[in-house]
């Protein structure tokens, strides 16, 4: 099968390209980019002109809530809603039920995903049995069946022992730990940044110090052991300053932020809006400002939905006792092209904090439509606006703090392997 | 998209009250109406047919889901002297703690068709969520919500600091103990910088007063002889036991050597200053019998304000939610 996606402008960071210009599919692959290779004259043809085309979004966390907790979500609902927002790739944490702390479930989630047909799925490995934080998973036969990195998520560590010698082992086999830093003798009870905001409202706050303190502790840990590690879903200005010391250093670690800390602060909390609930909190102006800031530097590598859909029900009630997260997956790209303007955030490198940025972080094959590349893409409408309403939404979950609002720029089909994955009805 | 500020959701069109959740937010008028009418209850209270027909007909539920004898009977004795029917519902030891949701547990009550609601809640937010969630037509009073506000108590006790001092305007107010944990310091923040006191002093260990309140307008004394020192008013703050077990304080009886309202601290502010106290006290932990029950205690006129501010509130919610369903019924008409 031959395509040709005809007169887009073609963003790619990996290759820094930027151009109006013909992109050329076969067999799954990108095979040329600019001028026809030989024998595409009769190619099935896409015009594109006016249109972006832009690599598959590559999401490192987005929860499908299967199997266990299909009320909340399913591989297939939730595959169906990261295509429709762009992404062709991604992560997906291990807090299931059962958890993935063996291999049949980690090689269940892929079938399953196979079967949807829908994006590129790659789970992460319970790095404790249960995410009891105790017992040491079988991490090399999890890594066997497919997972592409090992994370005990938001949980805790029974102590600093099991962690380092979680460290060690993952080390002894070059695999990629994901870090959580969260101290939970400091967050527990608290569901808001501990500030000005949390203060006079009443809500117990969670101070920076719960992931700064875990974060000193991770980066000293990571050093002795040589493990190579992620930290995921950072939220406070002085995290961005760690990592970004530590990579001065020499360490060889990587990071990323979830898009809802790049765009609001614990400013919102005024509106007692459980919507508003989530884990790392929203924090003060700085934190958000040397989040970006950190993304410009490099010290960022990748922005991520963290995609939590939940039942309705999961939000209704008193703001400490709703259930944390957004389910944003669908609309990560239009939120994010927001940061241009908000963040003064430039294209290329926004782009990349989607592509290129994530994939290198897990060792994924993937962002990127360079020559050879699997021809993972979009197309994308970057002037339409348009009302983002419950009733299109194609996750199971409608919790987000931006339902109803006003977007620009939407998905309008989404390719995976040169196949027509998602098509704006 | 705009969202209901809770602020803004407990005005109805023309600004008047429909719920009231909060002092937050609320202009100095509106606060001063509460005053004036709790006042005029007041007199009446002293005559020997206490009661008034401006809630006959209506349905009050006090939906407590969190104990409190004392806040429930006034809210009940209030209703009462309101002419309401009155029913009390302790949820604490019923619906919830069998699993059902906050939201199933109203919309249970919302099919008895009742008209108000008086609410204590354990959350932050829990009347707001509930005016929000709730049918339009029933007003939601907050008795108390979480460390957020009580905006009664604190409204009763800006009462108190008018019938002893005469007006706001200059006075210099020391609010001592558990700030972190108490909705009634929040309020009563809100509400004597909305009518205009010079001054107040949040005092006691950082572990008790975050920092973030200095941004809230509030000076913060961590020594009670610099808290008190000129002050007018002094509002001691109830202890909870728990709190040693949470390591916020070695012991009560440091806490009282610390920040304990003695006649010799007492003695730091203005030889007229009057103590105030949300209760129930705790003697010998945050005040010494003698203070508790000396000249400067206006604690049991605390009480019988209590009662007064609670008809107006409850009054005032009610007529306003009233008009904006006759507005709505109008508009729809």
């Amino acid at each position: 099968m031959k395509l040709r996606i005809s007169n887009g402008r073609v963003i790619d960071p990996s290759q820094n390209l930027d151009a109006v210009t013909d992109l050329f599919v076969e067999d799954h692959r990108i095979v040329a980019i600019g001028d026809a290779p030989l024998g595409f004259e009769e190619a099935d043809e896409v015009d594109a002109s006016g249109r972006w085309i832009l690599p598959g979004i590559v999401d490192v966390a987005v929860a499908l809530r299967e199997p266990g907790y299909t009320q909340k979500g399913s591989i297939a609902s939730e595959g169906r809603a990261a295509v429709s927002g762009g992404v062709t790739t991604l992560i997906c944490p291990p807090n299931t039920k059962p958890i993935v702390d063996t291999p049949a479930v980690a090689a269940l989630i892929q079938d399953k995903a196979d079967d949807a047909g829908m994006a590129n799925v790659f789970p992460i490995g319970a790095i404790t049995q249960g995410l009891g934080g105790e017992t040491l998973s079988n991490m090399v036969a999890l890594t066997d069946a497919g997972c592409v990195a090992l994370s005990n998520g938001r949980n805790s560590y029974a102590n600093n022992r099991v962690l380092s010698r979680a460290l060690e082992y993952a080390a002894t086999h070059d695999l990629l730990v994901v870090f959580h830093p969260d101290d939970r003798s400091l967050s527990e009870g608290g569901c808001a940044h501990e500030g000005v905001m949390s203060t006079m409202h009443g809500l117990a706050g969670i101070p920076e110090t719960a992931e700064t303190i875990a974060l000193m502790r991770d980066l000293l840990l990571v050093e002795k052991t040589g493990v190579r590690a992620h930290f995921a879903r950072l939220s406070c200005a002085k995290s961005v300053e760690m990592i970004a010391d530590a990579k001065a250093s020499g360490l060889d670690v990587t990071c990323d932020v979830a898009l809802h800390n790049l765009l609001l602060t614990d400013e919102v909390l005024k509106e007692f809006d459980g919507q508003y609930h989530v884990l790392p909190p929203l924090r003060s102006e700085n934190d958000r400002l040397t989040l970006i800031e950190g993304l410009k530097a490099g010290a960022i590598n990748a922005i991520c939905s963290d995609h939590q859909p939940h039942e309705k029900m999961a939000k209704i009630a008193p703001f400490a006792a709703t259930e944390p997260g957004m389910a944003n997956v669908e609309v990560l790209l239009p939120l994010a092209l927001r940061l241009m303007d908000e963040g003064d955030l430039p294209l290329e490198l926004l782009l990349q904090a989607l592509t290129t940025g994530p994939a290198a972080c897990f060792g994924l094959e993937a962002g990127s439509l360079a020559v050879g590349s699997f021809a993972d893409f979009i197309v994308f409408d970057s002037t339409v606006t348009w009302t983002w309403d419950a009733s299109e939404r194609k996750s199971k979950g409608r919790n987000s703090g931006f339902s109803g609002e006003e977007l620009t720029g939407r998905v309008l089909q989404t390719y995976i392997s040169g196949q027509l994955v998602y098509s704006l009805s | 998209m705009m969202r209901s500020d809770p602020r803004t959701l407990q005005l109805n069109e023309q600004g008047q009250l429909k719920h009231f959740l909060t002092l937050d937010g609320l202009s100095k008028d509106i606060l001063t109406e509460i005053l004036d009418r709790a006042e005029s209850f007041l007199s009446m209270g002293e005559q020997s047919v206490k009661k008034v027909p401006l809630l006959r007909g209506k349905t009050v539920v006090n939906l407590f889901f969190e104990n409190s004898t004392r806040t429930r009977t006034t809210f009940e004795l209030a209703a009462k002297r309101l002419s309401a029917d009155v029913i009390n519902l302790n949820i604490e030891t019923s619906a919830t703690s069998k699993g059902e949701s906050l939201m199933d547990t109203l919309q249970n009550l919302e099919a008895m068709q009742s008209d108000m609601f008086v609410v204590r809640h354990q959350d932050s937010g829990a009347p707001h969520f509930i005016a929000e969630h709730c049918s339009p037509n029933v007003a939601i009073i907050n008795a108390g919500d979480g460390r957020h506000a009580h905006p009664t108590q604190a409204m009763l006790d800006m009462l108190t600091i008018r019938r002893n001092k005469g007006q706001f305007e200059g006075l210099k107010v020391a609010i001592v103990g558990d700030i972190l944990h108490s909705r009634v310091a929040r309020s009563e923040l809100h509400a004597l910088k909305t009518l205009g006191v010079a001054e107040v002093r949040l005092v006691g260990p950082k572990t008790l007063v975050p920092e973030y309140f200095s941004e809230l307008g509030a000076t913060i004394c961590h020594d009670l002889k610099a808290g008190l020192n000129d002050v007018d008013v002094i509002v001691m703050l109830r202890l909870q036991k728990e709190r040693m077990a949470g390591a916020l304080l070695p012991s009560e009886s440091e806490f009282y050597r610390l920040y304990g309202l003695t006649e010799e601290s007492l003695s730091w502010a203005k030889p007229d200053a009057i103590v105030m106290h949300p209760g129930p006290i705790n003697r010998g932990v945050e005040i010494s019998s003698e203070v508790a029950d000396g000249d400067h205690s206006v604690i049991l006129s605390q009480v019988t304000n209590g009662i007064a501010v609670r008809m107006a509130v409850m009054s005032m919610a009610m007529s306003g939610q009233v008009q904006e369903q006759q507005a709505l019924a109008e508009g729809e008409g």
